[in-house]
């Protein structure tokens, strides 16, 4: 399950997720958020993969992975999350709007309240992996590098999926950003 | 070939393999990538048309010239749509005709629920309801047949899931076909009473055929599993059943979702010991087997409301749930916001200060609903703002005529908004209409329309001029400002709300995320000057917090559009470095 604030770049990541899954043989279902009408706000995608697979959402307590663009979106969704599944999730924190027009307070503690409750939480600063890569908008890749290292798929059968689904003159810049987030 | 495919793409792929020549549609969540996928395709002609009624019968010309043909809107865009539906289920088809439309169960992106079988019932025509982008594929050329076969449109409904849903889909060539001679048939396609009345028992023996073959064709399917429990569905409702029970209960698919089968569904009935109808929205299958005597179990378990998934079911049927662990901590809430740099914010500000009442449309604007700039009153329908802002001032008079507006974007005025103005101008209303232009169809992810200059290809078309359009209905008094310009929008809006004649501001400024539209350097604030008064706070972009009693500014997400700059009293508001 990738979740994270409309605008960053999550239908990539899913993209690139799926076409990969594809390749290993599974049957996969994604489940997308289209159009600029969800800018700025929460939006969700599902990654479903198998020897067969059914419904394209993941319900609550379903996911294996919840990979998350921004600080509190993760702890969002965390009822999605499997017992044991791992949350892998990006320290930037992106205000919604009840909390810059003052009506609400951002919970900057709610993670280490999940860590409390025995929750896997890998937390990483994806957004300077990313200018550190060379491209801000590269977050998406630095995340996908990072669920490559929980999950079972060659490293180098990910290099070649995002050599064909980014445009040929982002290709080094992301290949950068996957290596950081995977080694970091 | 297999290939992981949208519902939408393996739509328009389907609309390739069939031959299909001509698609018009108008942008509309879910539907949109439907038209966009076709126009990749050489061989079929796509365009956007200015609403879906105008798309619908653009696509009836086609059938009726003998080409296959096709539209694809939102459900809402059906309800437009309606008028040519009706009858062409009456005139049936030459070419093969299908009109795709989306329902969104939870309106993701809708302003209702609406379950648009209810319309395949009440014009009389065949719907098929695909469950994945496979069948959704396979589906498109099946109705084609069935159209030609049956000569009737046909409908193909989707819904967000499957048409936002990525499956594996098997690709084959292009089947074409020969343009046939034209051929004059007046009793089947002028539809006047003498002839209308000589087509309708064509359209009830139709609905007659159509129920017969839905009895022995492979589109409804029975899929056998333990007797003990049997389950009617159709569309993503089966993938959820699938998911949930597996073989554990026994599932009768419908693809055909109208006409319903009667023998097919008495036959399941009696093969399983208690028989549930899971469909999301209306109790329509339901209905159906109340109407047969069937004794069934649907609506009394599961919403009216809403989307379904596999904790629906599982609630509903009692089940276990998986194990799971939230936080206590409140998570606020993340709404869709307008973009840091939204052409429409500085006008909806000047609306928000002045509190002037104000009937909203459909697009992105509809955003400017929501805190601090809760600067809408209404929002129905596409063009409803521009109509009923006439309704609200005659029915107002002077008390409302000074102190109300309505905002409509270019491409929903091209929609249906010059209607409304006409009437404005024929009518006489002391109105003030505000066309907020930002050069582009926005909410649906950037979709040219009449006004651009640019056609479905991003090739050059023909620009409808709106401070033209609107002259030449009757609107003396049109003026142009840019909504950056806070003083000009202000000067402009109480200028004409003062005026006692009808009036049409159009707020110029394309959309910040249009490739061609260069972000300046971001403005940063200086903490010396800022005496934290909150008064950039009132614009509600998402560029600008508040840390520390300051304001603070996000250089990811500005663009320099200099509007807070405008309102900073103490000049705490820089320009950056990019």
């Amino acid at each position: 399950m990738i979740v994270g604030v409309g605008g960053q770049g999550s239908l990539l990541a899913s993209k690139l997720l799926g076409k990969l899954l594809t390749q290993e043989g599974y049957d996969v279902k994604v489940s997308e958020v289209h159009g600029m009408s969800q800018r700025g706000g929460s939006v969700v995608t599902y990654v479903r993969y198998g020897d067969k697979v059914y419904s394209p959402v993941i319900s609550k307590g379903e996911a294996d992975f919840i990979v998350s663009f921004e600080k509190i979106e993760a702890a969002r969704y965390a009822d999605t999350l499997k017992k044991d599944g791992k949350i892998i999730v990006n320290s930037q924190m992106i205000d919604p709007m009840p909390v810059i027009t003052g009506a609400a307070q951002y919970p900057e503690n709610v993670l280490e309240e999940l860590k409390s409750k025995g929750v896997f939480v890998d937390e990483i600063d994806a957004l300077s992996l990313a200018q550190q890569a060379g491209n801000a908008k590269s977050v998406n890749i630095v995340l996908m590098g990072r669920l490559a290292k929980y999950l079972h798929i060659d490293y180098d059968k990910w290099i070649e999926a995002i050599k064909v689904s980014v445009k040929p003159q982002f290709i080094d810049v992301n290949l950068k950003a996957f290596e950081l987030g995977y080694r970091s | 070939m297999k290939k992981l495919m949208l519902g939408n793409e393996a739509v328009a792929r389907g609309l390739y393999e069939a031959g299909v020549k001509l698609v018009s549609s108008y942008p509309g969540t879910p539907s949109t990538e439907i038209t966009e996928f076709a126009a990749k395709y050489d061989e079929i002609y796509c365009e956007w048309a200015p609403n879906e009624k105008v798309a619908t019968e653009v696509a009836f010309g086609a059938s009726l010239r003998g080409v296959r043909s096709a539209c694809a809107m939102k459900h809402v865009g059906l309800n437009v749509a309606a008028d040519p539906l009706f009858t062409l289920s009456y005139t049936g088809v030459n070419g093969g005709m299908v009109i795709f439309v989306a329902d969104d169960p939870a309106m993701h992106s809708s302003q209702n629920e609406q379950d648009s079988r209810h319309y395949a019932i009440a014009a009389k025509v065949p719907m098929l309801e695909p469950s994945d982008s496979a069948e959704a594929k396979d589906f498109v050329k099946l109705a084609f047949d069935i159209s030609e076969e049956f000569d009737t449109p046909v409908i193909i409904r989707m819904c967000t899931r499957i048409a936002h849903s990525q499956s594996a889909v098997e690709l084959c060539d292009r089947v074409e076909r020969e343009l046939p001679a034209y051929e004059k048939n007046p009793q089947k396609y002028i539809m006047a009473p003498a002839n209308a009345i000589r087509r309708h028992p064509f359209v009830e023996e139709r609905t007659k055929k159509l129920a017969q073959y839905g009895e022995t064709s492979s589109v409804n399917r029975v899929e056998y599993g333990s007797a003990e429990k049997g389950i009617i569905c159709a569309g993503t409702c089966y993938q959820y059943v699938k998911e949930v029970f597996g073989d554990s209960a026994s599932v009768l698919k419908l693809g055909l979702v109208n006409p319903l089968p009667a023998d097919i569904i008495k036959d399941f009935a009696s093969k399983v010991d208690k028989l549930y109808v899971i469909e999301e929205l209306d109790g329509i299958i339901e209905a159906h087997l109340n109407s047969l005597g069937i004794p069934c179990v649907g609506k009394e378990m599961f919403s009216p409301m809403g989307e379904y998934n596999q904790t629906t079911i599982r609630e509903a049927f009692g089940m276990a749930q998986p194990e799971y662990t939230t936080a206590d901590t409140a998570v606020p809430v993340r709404p869709p916001v307008m973009c840091a740099g939204c052409p429409h914010r500085g006008l909806f500000y000047t609306l928000s200060k002045h509190k002037i009442t104000c009937l909203g449309d459909i697009g992105c604007y509809t955003l400017g609903s929501a805190p601090p700039l809760t600067a809408l009153d209404s929002t129905l329908c596409m063009g409803a703002s521009v109509s009923g802002l006439h309704g609200f001032n005659k029915a107002g008079g002077k008390e409302t005529e000074g102190r109300t507006v309505c905002v409509i974007g270019d491409s929903t005025f091209m929609h249906s908004g010059v209607t409304g103005l006409i009437n404005i101008a024929y009518n006489a209303s002391n109105s003030t209409v505000i066309i907020l232009d930002n050069s582009i169809t926005g909410m649906t992810g950037h979709q040219q329309n009449p006004t651009t200059g640019k056609n479905i290809k991003g090739e050059p078309a023909l620009a409808v001029n709106l401070e033209e359009l609107c002259r030449s209905v009757g609107i003396e008094r049109v003026r142009v400002v840019d909504p950056y310009d806070l003083k000009q929008c202000e000067e402009a809006v109480l200028e004409e709300l003062a005026v006692e004649a009808p009036s049409v501001i159009i707020s110029r400024r394309p959309c910040m995320l249009l490739k061609y539209v260069k972000a300046k350097p971001p403005v940063k604030v200086n903490n010396d000057k800022c005496v934290g008064c909150r008064q950039c706070m009132k614009l509600g972009c998402p560029a600008i917090s508040f840390k520390d009693k300051k304001a603070k500014i996000d250089f990811t997400q500005c663009v320099g559009c200099d509007v807070c700059t405008q309102l900073c009293r103490v000049g705490a508001i820089e320009k950056g470095e990019r």
